[in-house]
């Protein structure tokens, strides 16, 4: 155990008194990553558990994998269709990198991943050093530890980056969601916003031309191709379905930010979640049901002046980020309601806000991340409700 | 019918008062401490907004507006320059009458909402209502509903922030930004969500 040996070598140094103890952080973090903490609780009564912070930050770390490996092979399949058909071309430095190791065919596993990879992982990547510059500058001032939560806070923004975006507003909207959106009100677990989301709602008002449109959810410049939900806003389910059938849209055969378009690669990651118990089950059926419910209501009232009020629920469920929003970012449970019965409302009130957002707001085709952000305002109150009508209740059984 | 209803929904949710015009900031940022003493206060802007408004409009219709003395035979003044005066002096008196009213009929209510009753006479969400009402050509019916609306909007905000707030007791916030500071960072990323409404057009 070497590594271990250097990493005691060094700790006098960032203790208290030591030459670098304003460094301390910086330690932990790597100390903590590498080996679990040896501290224990010390008080007389108190759970004796397996699972820490640590491991349920990285269980959702490895839930987003299937969203993200597919997310890569599908960014480079859509964009080497496009390009086999003759539109577009790649102009920036990504075409040189890709050319590097694969080549432009559709049919390759290997190409199409590979043209994913070299999309995705600078997004990744800046993501991730940015993000973790500022949770180690406010870790070193603030006196507190650098949290794994910011490894499920990077890549969940990183996936929800459309294809084509530029690195810089990358860089801008991390550093808006971890500063602005957690980091002022004292880091991980205190914040009452999703940081990953505040960032990318700050992009998405900010940058428009970049994070919203026709031409962005391809990573081929030139090609516009309008994303499943704004064919839905204007011409309907029907015309849709001539060019993506349910299946497919199922299975995540479609452009769209990087990984939130497979719905089955999403739904494996929500079985590792709710198989380890770390995600709410009660978030997601509130989801569910308020979507299912008003997607419903629309339904029947249908009067065939707005093509969104035809579309039925299972379709609202495959397309846009409703999956991935309902899977990692309503379920944060900093930011959701705590109370059991609140998880409920909660999650219906994302579900009833994200069809509302679609069918009824024509200045947004895609509902998901708005719906969620309004609904954390409200998570602290549905709360409250929910604990004083349980004190009710209780006082009057006496 | 269901035009006064998109008004109604209109009002409390894609014009809300505080959250899209941030009108009534001050008190919005001061009492909102406390989930119960914010919603104390919400109840009350509904209900002098469900009063001052209409009042108001009656007051702009039949004897501020271009011409709408003509039924005292005077047809060709215009007292819309009074405007600000007269809406601020109805919402004052309004205010005190309710009080009193209040204080003597439901000693209860006048209890729970205390400071707040006189506090709301120099809200400018109030006062901003009853501009808005004529700036968009409000009628009468329009006006109640409009303003129960605004006030029901305003309630929520402020019922929803200091949710947030009591929340937030349990955050390690900077030392500079402690109070006020984090308060208008709240309030900015509540209006950020609210944009979820913002170009629904009903």
């Amino acid at each position: 155990m070497g590594l271990r040996k250097m990493l005691d070598g060094v700790e006098h140094h960032f203790q208290e008194g030591g030459k670098l103890q304003n460094f301390y952080a910086l330690y932990e973090v790597f100390d903590t990553f590498l080996y679990s903490p040896d501290s224990v609780t010390r008080s007389t009564a108190h759970v004796r558990d397996g699972v820490d912070l640590k491991r349920i930050m990285i269980t959702v770390w490895l839930a987003t994998f299937p969203a993200m490996f597919y997310g890569m092979y599908n960014l480079g399949f859509q964009a080497n269709t496009v390009m086999a058909a003759g539109t577009g071309g790649i102009t920036d430095w990504h075409g040189p990198l890709i050319g590097l190791l694969a080549g432009n065919d559709p049919t390759s596993l290997w190409d199409c991943f590979w043209f994913g990879a070299v999309y995705f992982m600078p997004i990744y990547i800046t993501t991730f050093l940015v993000g973790i510059a500022w949770e180690i500058l406010f870790a070193i001032k603030r006196g507190h530890e650098v949290n794994e939560g910011f490894f499920v806070t990077s890549v969940l923004f990183a996936l929800i980056c459309p294809p084509d975006i530029p690195l810089w507003q990358v860089a801008m909207g991390i550093s808006f969601g971890v500063v602005i959106g957690k980091e002022v009100f004292g880091g991980t677990g205190k914040n009452f916003l999703n940081p990953a989301l505040t960032g990318r709602a700050f992009l998405f008002f900010a940058y428009p031309a970049q994070l919203s449109g026709d031409s962005v959810w391809t990573a081929v410049d030139g090609y516009t191709g309008a994303t499943a939900l704004s064919i839905m806003a204007t011409e309907g389910v029907a015309t849709l379905q001539q060019s993506l059938q349910w299946g497919q849209a199922f299975m995540g055969n479609m452009q769209g930010s990087i990984g939130e378009t497979s719905t089955l690669a999403i739904g494996l990651g929500m079985l590792v979640l709710l198989v380890t118990r770390i995600a709410s089950w009660r978030i997601m059926l509130g989801v569910m049901l308020g979507m299912i419910a008003l997607s419903t209501l629309f339904n029947v009232l249908d009067t065939g002046t707005n093509p969104m009020f035809a579309v039925p629920w299972y379709w609202h469920l495959v397309v846009g980020s409703f999956a991935f929003g309902m899977v990692f970012m309503a379920t944060d449970p900093v930011s959701a309601a705590m109370t059991n019965t609140g998880k409920l409302w909660f999650g219906g009130l994302i579900g009833v806000m994200v069809v509302l957002i679609r069918v009824v707001n024509p200045a947004f085709p895609e509902g998901m991340m708005l719906a969620i952000l309004f609904a954390n305002l409200f998570a602290p109150l549905i709360d409250h409700f929910v604990v004083q009508s349980n004190i009710k209740r209780r006082l009057a059984r006496g | 019918m269901e035009h006064y209803l998109s008004l109604f929904v209109r009002s409390i949710f894609i014009d809300n008062m505080a959250l899209a015009f941030f009108l009534g900031m001050c008190t919005f940022l001061a009492v909102s401490k406390k989930i119960q003493a914010a919603f104390g206060l919400g109840v009350a802007v509904i209900v002098v907004l469900t009063i001052t408004v209409p009042v108001n409009n009656l007051i702009y219709t039949y004897l501020l507006a271009d011409g709408a003395l003509a039924w005292a035979g005077l047809p060709d003044v215009d007292l819309s320059f009074l405007g600000l005066l007269s809406y601020i002096g109805v919402i004052a008196a309004l205010v005190q009458i309710l009080e009193m009213f209040l204080d003597k009929y439901v000693p209860a209510l006048y209890n729970a909402l205390g400071v707040f009753l006189p506090l709301i006479t120099v809200n400018c969400a109030i006062l901003g209502a009853s501009l808005f009402m004529v700036e968009r050509d409000y009628n009468l019916s329009e006006s109640v509903v409009f303003g129960a609306g605004a006030g029901v909007g305003w309630a929520l905000a402020i019922t929803a922030l200091a949710g947030i707030r009591e929340k937030l007791k349990y955050s390690d916030v900077p030392d500079g930004l402690q109070g006020l500071g984090i308060t208008f960072i709240i309030v900015g990323l509540m209006s950020l969500g609210f944009m979820s409404f913002g170009g629904i057009d009903l």
